[in-house]
């Protein structure tokens, strides 16, 4: 079974972000970027499948700027086979990339996709449900363990209550969740071999996809920033506090 | 212009988030509220009876039980051809679901909102809210979910909506609900809590919560929650992780004990209403943000504030 992931290239999830003094974006020049984080959980999650014996072959495919090759590198020295970069400028969303998904899951028949939940910039947590419902085929998002047997995939979800568990026909799309699994570190030798690996690079247009966006960014804010309060001596102040002055117990 | 909001639902009634979600669409239009699934009856009663909404349709289908995605967006899709705006709690329902819907319908999804500016203009954290966007969408349909700590709930009563029939596609089947494993808990749940005591990495063991915080949170009648630090180490489960990559919550009260104060985990409480620390490290970023400190060993104060409380 052929299998893609997808990989985004972010702002790395220790950098404590900027807004521009222009307020049209947050800063990302010279901010170190790597690949998000639930994108790794998913790649590693593919070459756990390879391992298996599930899969046969992993496709890891980026899109954006011509620096998503590194993000890309990264995948396939965690044990991804080939890479597609679908380069461009534009500042790509959710539906944009689940057409062009689409278009390359079609174009190389792949039968499972599975991608991190959300993207930690834009958390729009939207892209693999799009690419789902682009396909026609079933999705398991937030997905904290994966099975495949047969023609299904068993997949149990992060909930608000707890866990589900449901019995997804292939083909279909997945999303992983933080506790799916821990990614490997790319080893050395592996770094080196990914670097013989191919990567295609492809435009919008070969995929038969107008990428521009639908939405537009009117303005990019700091949060209200927080006062600290005050520090409490003990535990009989604090409770007259919360009692007499915030009243909230 | 007339919003649909899908309603999230169980045993107990309409969930609190679908009344924030609600509260978000009124500032759009009329507002529809949808309740789908078998057994519905009693929602249906208690929605009709929700201010702000003029209509509740029902569909009365099993296809629908357990909100797979598959069919609840194929169903939302048959429906969504009247409305203006199609919408939900982002509740894992609602973060599963409405991004299906919107590209069913060739939409840009706007996830998470904080604010309505306008039909088509609204405003979302970025950045594990670390910045807030505001958003224009050019699209003629909006498919929006909602963060529900932003938008105060509307009440439960005060509402006089009509019920209506309705009947929708739920295409073929291609995903079965097998089972869920939902944590039992007699307490309120953490995105419905007015107050919310949360445990981090300082706890040492989930034995720790169990015998020191869960007698605070029941003499408050809270929610437990807890830093992703402490679900990562086994502590307690991940569904009572608050925080960027857990629950966004804003409780009236939100305590935070043996918690340093991680952004991710800041992300998801700071706009809590009163926030109170309890942590050993006087430097610990949590007291940054916090309304009252207390400095000290959480070992010696949980239980004197569980004696005192």
């Amino acid at each position: 079974m052929k299998l893609l992931v997808a990989v985004k290239r972010v702002v790395d999830y220790n950098v404590k972000v900027r807004v521009k003094s222009d307020h049209s974006a947050v800063e990302t020049a010279g901010v170190k970027m790597s690949m998000n984080p639930f994108d790794e959980i998913a790649v590693e999650e593919a070459v756990r499948l390879k391992e298996k014996g599930v899969a046969s072959e992993i496709v890891a495919v980026s899109m954006g700027v011509t620096q998503c090759q590194e993000t890309l590198r990264t995948a396939l020295a965690m044990g991804a086979d080939r890479g597609i970069l679908v380069e461009t400028d534009v500042a790509l969303e959710p539906l944009a990339v689940a057409k062009m998904l689409k278009a390359l899951v079609e174009k190389e028949g792949i039968e499972l996709v599975i991608m991190g939940k959300q993207a930690i910039d834009d958390d729009m947590n939207a892209t693999g449900q799009m690419l789902a419902a682009l396909l026609g085929w079933p999705q398991g998002t937030f997905a904290s363990k994966v099975e495949i047997a047969e023609r299904t995939a068993t997949v149990t979800r992060e909930v608000d209550g707890g866990l589900e568990t449901v019995a997804l026909t292939l083909p279909a799309v997945v999303t992983a969740d933080l506790r799916l699994n821990e990614p490997r570190y790319a080893s050395l030798p592996n770094i080196m071999k990914a670097r013989k690996k191919t990567i295609d690079t492809m435009t919008p247009a070969d995929l038969g996809v107008d990428p521009a966006p639908r939405l537009t960014t009117l303005s990019v804010a700091e949060p209200p920033v927080r006062k600290a309060g005050i520090k409490v001596a003990d535990v009989a102040t604090l409770i007259d506090k919360l009692r007499n002055e915030a009243k909230v117990i | 212009m007339t919003a649909l909001v899908l309603l999230d639902f169980d045993a107990a009634g309409i969930k609190q988030p679908s009344r924030s979600a609600i509260a978000a669409a009124t500032k759009l239009g009329d507002v529809h509220g949808l309740l789908a699934g078998t057994g519905i009856a009693a929602a249906a009663a208690q929605a009709a009876k929700i201010p702000g909404l003029t209509k509740v349709l029902t569909v009365d289908d099993a296809a629908y039980d357990h909100a797979l995605a598959e069919p609840l967006a194929a169903l939302l899709v048959s429906l969504a051809g009247g409305y203006s705006h199609v919408m939900s709690a982002a509740t894992a329902i609602g973060k599963n679901v409405m991004p299906r819907v919107a590209a069913l319908l060739d939409v840009q999804p706007i996830s998470d909102i904080s604010e309505v500016i306008d039909a088509d203009t609204f405003v979302r954290p970025i950045y594990a809210g670390n910045a807030l966007a505001t958003v224009k969408s050019a699209d003629a349909k909006k498919v929006l979910t909602v963060r529900a700590s932003s938008f105060d709930p509307v009440p439960l009563e005060g509402g006089n909506a009509t019920i209506e029939t309705a009947a929708g596609s739920a295409g073929e089947p291609t995903s079965k609900f097998v089972s869920a494993e939902l944590s039992k808990s007699a307490r309120p749940e953490l995105t419905a809590a007015k107050i919310i005591v949360s445990g981090g990495r300082g706890m040492q063991n989930g034995e720790n919560f169990g015998k020191l915080l869960d007698p605070v949170a029941d003499k408050l009648g809270a929610a437990v929650g807890a830093s992703r630090a402490a679900v990562d180490a086994g502590f307690v489960p991940n569904d009572y992780q608050v925080g960027q990559t857990g629950k966004i919550v804003a409780p009236e009260l939100y305590l935070a004990v043996g918690i340093s104060g991680a952004i991710q985990h800041l992300a998801g409480m700071k706009d809590s209403k009163v926030i109170v620390a309890i942590n050993k490290d006087e430097d610990a970023p949590i007291f940054q943000v916090a309304d009252y400190g207390l400095v000290g060993d959480l070992f010696t104060i949980l239980p004197e504030l569980d004696k005192a409380l």
